[in-house]
């Protein structure tokens, strides 16, 4: 069964019962099967639990995905590249764009962020891994899951066809009678208990264990706008999550939601997934705004403008956001009393957007730039989101929104919040944080190409769209005809599509170029931009213990004011080397929570039961059983490695009357307190 | 938790009640029991969307067979209904129990009220099979298929707590739930609360207000 455990030398041996016989493994209340504890090589990423490793695998796969769903968007684009083509047939065509807006929207840009709240958020509040690590591991497989699901359409019948957002009833077994809305029903039930467990695990987190004197108001705001996110995802994807199984009742069991013949109300769908669907596209934007309100500062060499106001802009476009849903529905006749309603709170939420804009800006206003790549692309993001916020506000004009409604207007719109603004801010958040991630810094001058290059291809491909949508051309068409007057511009947006593509591919071959460059450069050291959070004071790449020891914070940006004073007429200058305030390279004997094989069995388990709701219930019973051994597997494998038993942290209830605990595992014991399978 | 413990770390924040050791938190909650009411704070969001769904289709459309409203015998729901909120009762004894160390009783009120519980899906169970005998399945119209998979997902949630609630019955029999872990009943209590309370609110909304 397992290892025996050794007593523990303070003698908190109290887990015997009070009554009964005493138990033999005194520190493994629920110890059955022994943890792995391969440190290296493929097993060790399959079964790590370390928040690092977990956010380097949310980023690779959806870079993976990221890749194909550019393909998508270059298929489309080759697609209009002229009038009458049929590269693709109607029926491809379908699948490709809906494909390609369900790819960016929940295999990209959503893990993309939260593979920068998994590795930076425990870095910035001093933690030592997040409140559930196991649960951690659950998240990401089942996000890598629930999207290889997804795309595995392709080769089982075709993918989903009705538009990333999948309207009912055209999205039920009469208009679209192929699986591929089934795959896209199941496989984002996956990734949504994904992010949903990834949810409730970052705001503990957050909550929970920031290091001593990280008050809320002292958190950098990329926390903050975690924080912010993960409610968001909290309360949004149940919302999705309920949609979802009544479209999948009435596709695969004849349920009546959306039959119309049965009297379905055809505005049911509309309003579950929009009320889900406009949290979403906040909750998509504010990672990255998180990310360029804390690297603005940076290379701006000053205190971001109006930290509360940054902060609780974020928090009123969380709240916010839940009030504007049915501005995506003005043209379904939702009546003059809600258009006017959401007219309004549509236009409302500018303002807190327009503030975080302004601060931006006032930051950089009187700052020593150092215009480096994070900051070409902070500037990119604050134009570009500009850009896309103020026809944002135009769709808020109900009338005029009337016109723009499907066409290429409103796909001009999105792409620039969401690849002109989320994605800029990912790429400078790429540039940032690689050498802290990898341990090497990424060329500056092929960034800068990188840069450059998206930044013309971005406008040449999104720039004219707006034309084409006040044309007139529709979305989703799968031509056009030469007498449209639509050839030109389309022309420029598919040269300007393969632009995108080339910034993309300098972006991969930078990867790798400063990798085999880095032999011959010097290492980058713990602080390579001389920037101001916590999590610059650790060497890069971050060691497995993250800090040792756990820093305390006395401010905002509690790491530059250690090196940082100011004189009295108010010049900033240096007090201390970053050699003497950074923390060291060193061998901490720190005991962190060990790897297990559990999270990857369980999420593995949800795709066989998804296969079996379309093809075959029979197979919906191994799944359930996988799901199910992994679970209690989890509940009962040994809280912790046994082999660290000496430097076990005795539990919550066992610190009455041991406080003879060596400092240095202060956190360590922290992680494992999820027992119960709980979700 | 030891204060003593706590006194000699500095925390200049009052926001920050613990230094470096493990177990204290910031807000004084624990992780686990903050998870679980994040989670169920998620719950009521996809109880939310089925309950809207279902008072929009409480009737069904005209000509499509019985509506769910039809067919209720009140006083038999309100029965298991009164059995179920019961259970809550025996929860909180079972997690008193076991914080007083008494796990005789722990498993005692443990069982009852996985007990409890499963009177309640029987009761559900013996409803649905009477409505489907009635005429009303989960495909006759708009309003059967939105009662089915609403209370469903109410008796889907139910069951997982009992299975739950069995697993904790079989860990304390092995010895593996000591007092010390007495907070893992507590959020286990937790999320049975939760789902009798949307049985509450389930109960009144679709059985008793009449639409």
């Amino acid at each position: 069964m397992s290892d025996l455990v050794p007593a523990s030398p303070t003698g908190t041996g109290t887990l015997a019962l009070p009554e009964g016989p005493s138990l033999t493994k005194p520190s493994s209340p629920l110890g059955v099967f022994s943890r792995p504890t391969t440190k290296t090589g493929w097993r060790a990423w399959v079964t790590t639990i370390d928040h690092k490793r977990i956010g380097i695998m949310y980023g690779a796969a959806a870079l993976v995905f990221f890749i194909i769903g550019g393909c998508e968007a270059l298929l489309i684009r080759a697609q209009l590249w002229a009038p009458k083509q049929h590269l693709l047939s109607e029926e491809m065509y379908n699948q490709v764009f809906t494909m390609h807006g369900t790819t960016m929207v929940f295999l990209v840009v959503m893990p993309i962020g939260a593979a920068f709240a998994n590795y930076l958020m425990p870095l910035q509040i001093g933690a030592r891994d997040v409140a559930f690590p196991r649960i951690n591991a659950f998240s990401v497989w089942a996000f890598i899951f629930g999207g290889i699901f997804l795309n595995s359409s392709w080769l089982l019948g075709g993918g989903a066809d009705g538009g990333w957002f999948n309207y009912a009833p055209n999205s039920g077994v009469l208009y679209s009678p192929t699986h591929g809305i089934d795959f896209w029903n199941l496989g984002l039930i996956i990734t949504g208990v994904a992010s949903l467990t990834g949810a409730v695990n970052l705001i503990v987190t957050v909550l929970n264990m920031r290091a001593p004197g990280m008050g809320l108001m002292k958190m950098p705001v990329f926390t903050w706008m975690t924080l912010v996110t993960q409610f968001l995802l909290l309360f949004a994807i149940p919302v999705l999550t309920a949609a979802q199984f009544l479209l999948m009742f009435d596709r695969l069991f004849g349920a009546n939601f959306f039959n119309i013949k049965e009297g379905a109300n055809p505005l049911l769908w509309e309003n579950l997934f929009w009320v889900f669907g406009h949290p979403e596209v906040y909750l998509m934007i504010l990672p990255a705004f998180g990310l360029v309100s804390d690297m603005l500062p940076v290379f701006s060499r000053k205190p971001i403008f109006g930290y509360p106001f940054i902060v609780f802009s974020g928090v009123a476009i969380g709240f916010m956001g839940w009030g504007v849903w049915a501005h995506h529905m003005f043209v379904s006749g939702i009546g003059p009393v809600s258009v006017t309603v959401f007219s309004l709170t549509t236009m409302f939420i500018a303002v807190p957007t327009g503030v975080k804009i302004l601060n931006w800006t006032a930051t950089m206003w009187g700052g020593k730039l150092r215009f480096d790549t994070p900051l070409l692309f902070c500037c990119g993001l604050i134009t570009m989101f500009t850009i896309g916020g103020l026809s944002g506000v135009t769709h808020s004009v109900a009338p005029a929104d009337t016109q723009q409604t499907d066409t290429y207007y409103i796909v001009a719109h999105f792409h620039y919040v969401l690849f002109g603004g989320a994605f800029f801010g990912f790429m400078g958040g790429f540039y940032f944080y690689w050498p802290k991630v990898f341990g090497y810094r990424l060329n500056e001058t092929l960034g800068k190409w990188n840069f450059w290059v998206m930044l013309l291809g971005f406008n040449l491909t999104f720039g004219p769209m707006h034309i084409l949508g006040l044309q007139g051309m529709a979305r989703r068409y799968a031509s056009y005809l030469p007498e449209d007057g639509f050839t030109f511009w389309n022309k420029l947006a598919t040269i300007g599509a393969f632009t995108l593509a080339t910034s993309v591919a300098i972006f991969l071959f930078n990867i790798f170029y400063s990798k085999v460059k880095a032999k011959d450069l010097p290492p980058p050291g713990p602080d390579p931009w001389d920037a101001r959070t916590i999590e610059w004071m650790i060497p890069s790449p971050t060691p497995e213990y993250n800090f040792d020891p756990i820093p305390t914070v006395t401010t905002l940006d509690d790491f530059w004011y250690r090196k940082y004073g100011e004189t009295e007429d108010g010049r900033v200058v240096r007090i201390a080397a970053t050699e003497d305030v950074a923390q060291p390279v060193h061998d901490a004997h720190v005991h962190l929570p060990s790897p297990s094989y559990w999270p990857i069995v369980t999420a593995f388990g949800l795709p066989i039961v998804a296969y079996g709701l379309i093809f075959s219930l029979w197979l919906c019973i191994p799944g359930g059983l996988i799901v199910i051994a992994g679970l209690y597997g989890w509940a009962t494998e040994h809280p912790d490695d046994p082999e660290d038993a000496t430097h076990h942290v005795p539990g919550p209830d066992h610190l009455e009357g041991d406080d003879s605990d060596a400092e240095h595992t202060g956190d360590a014991g922290e992680a494992e307190k999820e027992v119960v399978p709980v979700g | 938790m030891a204060s003593a413990t706590h006194a000699a770390v500095t925390a200049p924040d009052p926001d920050v009640v613990h230094g470096g050791h493990g177990y204290a938190t910031n807000t004084g909650i624990s992780n686990t029991k903050l998870g679980m009411w994040l989670f169920l704070g998620s719950e009521c969001l996809l109880f939310g969307g089925l309950i809207s769904t279902y008072l929009l289709y409480r009737h069904p459309a005209p000509g499509t067979g019985p509506a769910p409203s039809e067919l209720y015998d009140i006083p038999f729901t309100s029965i298991t209904s009164f059995v179920l909120l019961m259970s809550s009762l025996t929860m909180v004894l079972a997690v008193s129990a076991l914080e007083g160390g008494d796990h005789f009783k722990f498993r005692l009120w443990t069982v009852a009220t996985a007990l409890l519980g499963s009177v309640f899906i029987s009761g559900q169970v013996y409803e649905f099979t009477a409505f489907v005998h009635e005429g009303m399945g989960f495909t006759t119209n708009r309003s059967s298929s939105a009662f089915f998979t609403l209370t469903g997902f109410h008796g889907v949630h139910v069951t997982i707590g009992i299975v739950m609630l069995v697993s904790l019955l079989l860990f304390s029999l092995r010895g593996h739930l000591p007092r010390e872990r007495a907070e893992v009943v507590e959020v286990v209590g937790l999320y049975w609360h939760f789902v009798d309370i949307v049985w509450i609110l389930i109960f009144t909304v679709v059985y008793l207000i009449p639409g």
